[in-house]
């Protein structure tokens, strides 16, 4: 009887098990190439990135894990990732009112100023919280959270300190609260004004191992925000401040931090139009003070420029400096709408675009008896909360038309015109900026139901290349530029399954003539479902791939690769 | 107690691969263009089929796929009753945009916001676009990752399959 009723109980709880998961499998063969320069692999043939893991849920409760394997990592990631093991585990129980999480944690305090833990497997950047966290939501409308934990350092163990890795990690403890008006207030909830406020405060514990600075252990920083909205209208706004926190990222000033992003939005059918502003200022927070990089993050500062994705146009891309920036963005997307002579049968969808970052004021202040700016354990300098800096870190203004011309011609096509500041974003000493025109034009034709033909070309136009000759302190050696660029690819597809793709990258207007390289590839990519298995082999050339508004270098190479990813 | 827990986890996914599915809906709660608060595992239409379907206004095939389903969405609708959800992985770089990107490329899908990929993670998408077919009781029955040009098709195929 007892064991009728137990089994009926399993019955019911197995019937509700539920098991999903993914895997993904990056791997590289690399081949000498004299051409560009590789005369030397260093003992690295291979290079395999990969993950695979298991979601479990039954009903509120959920749990999983995500095993890691890096074995040697892919030229470009960072060579800490190196090995294999499990990297994150969790488990939640979540009833609607309270949801308990232990293990390793993901989250965001409002736009993350403050708090975010997130993974970009694509950079190999991991800052999930080992530890716990508590959401409570008493009322609806109204979140509560409590987070605290220590964040993942590539393979550095949690418990104790791994002097191979120079681990200190601090403690990371973070609270927030939001409340959505409409949500909570029976008489908001079908109004067409929108409004919800939010807060968080988030602290680190440190421990000071430094022999010439006195290092504050505990840390801490708050954040406020509010989110408003009348019919088509919206505004969002939020503000953060961080008590001083000498660092490796701001040369150990002990100055307090703030950042502040606000967007206010128009939007209709056919038309919507955005202007974002972002003021940051020594705002670098990480949960051990010499940490480099985007290691140890606790919080993200969003950088708000466009995002392009085809070659040329994301071969500069902006990366935000966490020092100081005051940054600006305005972006309009209109649909010409159907059967207006512009916009034909199909309507036409024009994007502008226009982002521009240039550094804070920074001036001197009184320190230790003598006037001083930015020196290393000082007050650091004072700086004007509205006073924008001459010095220009990044321009893009852009242009981008999408038409669909006929039921079997498709074409987009983007002009951008590009500032950027090479010295300060990729730390090249001494190199003048990057003044670019870059065009891009992407026709697709449709051969019939099953298969379409796909162009792309491209152009990167560079001014004053001559002058771009420099001997780059930081890295010892010449630092040359590139100068013009351009692409070319064909792809060829058949629906479902198969795609096929030769692309060239050509540098023709390097300066140098030995440089003028060809990156010739071949790509072949078979998906079925949510399987993809792609196979590509040819040359890569050195530059930045970003993803999410981090960066990561990725040094030229050869060879072949193979990627295999899939979900279930 | 890592290891006891790797092992109870063990046991749970064996007695998983047994188990008869009800929902695939996973219990994660993410916010919609008005922030409001949306519990995935409460998604339904009716008793209808309904697609969820991954996309970042940065992700140039997910933009593709979309102008794409939003040029059959209207007949798709009156023929199957069909909804699709759009899903935005945009992060706080872009999440501001996301609204008046939607508008002003004319789409007319139920826009979600998945800041943090909350929802990403808990239905496995590595990359975008991925999109997910269930059917009226909430079980996926076709998904497809990436996007080339026509297949919304196949997507359409199986919808109405779904009809019979």
């Amino acid at each position: 009887m007892i064991l009728g009723t137990l089994s009926l109980h399993a019955q019911s709880f197995l019937e509700k098990s539920q098991i999903s998961g993914s895997f993904q499998t990056d791997a590289q063969y690399y081949m000498l190439d004299k051409d560009i320069d590789i005369t030397d692999l260093y003992g690295k043939k291979f290079g395999i990135n990969g993950f695979g893991k298991i979601n479990y849920t039954n009903g509120n409760f959920s749990a999983g894990l995500r095993f890691e394997a890096f074995l040697p990592e892919l030229n470009g990631f960072r060579n800490e990732l190196n090995g294999v093991g499990l990297a994150n585990i969790f488990a939640t129980y979540d009833n609607g009112f309270i949801g308990i999480t232990v293990g390793d944690i993901y989250d965001q305090f409002g736009s993350g100023l403050v708090f975010r833990s997130y993974e970009e497997w694509s950079l190999g950047m991991d800052n999930s919280l080992r530890g716990m966290r508590v959401i409570v939501r008493p009322t609806a409308g109204v979140t509560l959270k409590g987070v605290y934990g220590r964040q993942r350092f590539y393979w550095a163990p949690y418990l104790e300190r791994d002097f191979n890795y120079d681990d200190y990690r601090g403690i990371v403890r973070g609270v927030d609260g939001e409340w959505n008006l409409n949500q909570s207030i029976p008489a908001m909830n079908y109004s067409e004004f929108k409004m919800s406020i939010g807060g968080s405060f988030v602290s680190k514990k440190q421990y000071d191992q430094s022999l010439f600075y006195y290092i504050p252990e505990n840390v801490g920083a708050a954040a406020g925000r509010i989110n408003l909205g009348y019919g088509r209208f919206a505004f969002t706004t939020e503000y953060a401040y961080k008590i001083n926190d000498p660092s490796a990222i701001n040369n150990f000033i002990y100055k307090e931090g703030q950042s502040l992003l606000s967007s206010l939005s128009y939007s209709q059918k056919g038309l919507g139009i955005v202007l974002q502003v972002k003021r940051t200022d020594n705002m670098s927070f990480k949960s051990m003070y010499t940490a480099k990089q985007n290691d140890l993050d606790i919080n993200f500062i969003p950088p708000i420029n466009y995002t392009h994705t085809h070659s040329l146009p994301s071969m500069y891309t902006y990366s935000t400096q966490p020092n100081g920036e005051m940054a600006a963005q305005f972006q309009v997307n209109y649909t010409i709408p159907k059967g207006t002579w512009l916009g034909g049968k199909y309507g036409t969808k024009l994007t502008l675009n226009m982002s521009q970052v240039n550094d804070i004021v920074r001036d001197s202040i009184m320190d230790q008896g003598q006037m001083t700016i930015n020196k290393r354990g000082t007050l650091g300098y004072a700086s004007n909360f509205f006073a924008i800096s001459d010095h220009r870190f990044f321009r893009d203004i852009n242009f981008e038309i999408d038409k669909k011309i006929s039921r079997d011609w498709h074409l987009t096509a983007q002009y951008i015109n590009l500032y950027y500041d090479i010295e300060t974003i990729e730390g090249h000493a001494g190199a003048p900026p990057v003044q670019a025109n870059i065009a891009f034009l992407d026709v697709t034709y449709k051969i019939n139901k099953k298969q379409s033909i796909r162009l792309e070309l491209q152009g990167l136009w560079e001014k004053e290349v001559k002058k771009g000759y420099v001997y780059d302190e930081s890295e010892k050696k010449d630092y040359q530029k590139r100068g013009d660029w351009a692409f070319g690819l064909i792809e060829y597809t058949i629906n479902p399954h198969w795609s096929f793709s030769i692309a060239d990258k050509w540098n023709y207007g390097n300066p140098v003539p030995e440089f003028r390289d060809h990156y010739f590839t071949g790509t072949v990519s078979y998906i079925h479902e949510a399987t993809r298995i792609m196979l590509s082999g040819g040359r890569q050339s050195e530059g930045v791939v970003c993803v999410g508004g981090v960066c990561r270098t990725v040094p030229a190479s050869s060879g072949v690769s193979l990627t295999v990813s899939t979900s279930f | 107690m890592k290891k006891l827990f790797v092992l109870l986890f063990a046991v749970l996914v064996v007695s998983g691969l047994h188990a008869q599915q009800k929902s695939d809906l996973p219990n994660v709660t993410i916010k919609d263009l008005q922030g409001k608060d949306v519990n995935i595992a409460k998604l339904s239409n009716n008793g209808k089929p309904f697609v969820i379907t991954f996309w970042a206004t940065w992700c140039g095939p997910c933009i593709k796929e979309h102008n794409a389903l939003d040029e059959v969405y209207q007949d798709w609708k009156d023929e199957t009753g069909v909804k699709i959800y759009s899903v935005s992985i945009d992060d706080s770089r872009t999440t501001a945009k996301v609204k008046p990107f939607v508008e002003g490329k004319g789409w007319d899908f139920e826009v979600l916001l998945d800041a943090n990929g909350d929802l990403k993670r808990a239905m496995n998408v590595n990359n975008p676009p991925h999109t997910f077919l269930f059917d009226g009781s909430g079980k996926i029955v076709y998904q497809h990752t990436g996007y080339f040009d026509g297949a919304e098709e196949e997507l359409y195929e199986e919808i109405l399959k779904l009809k019979k």
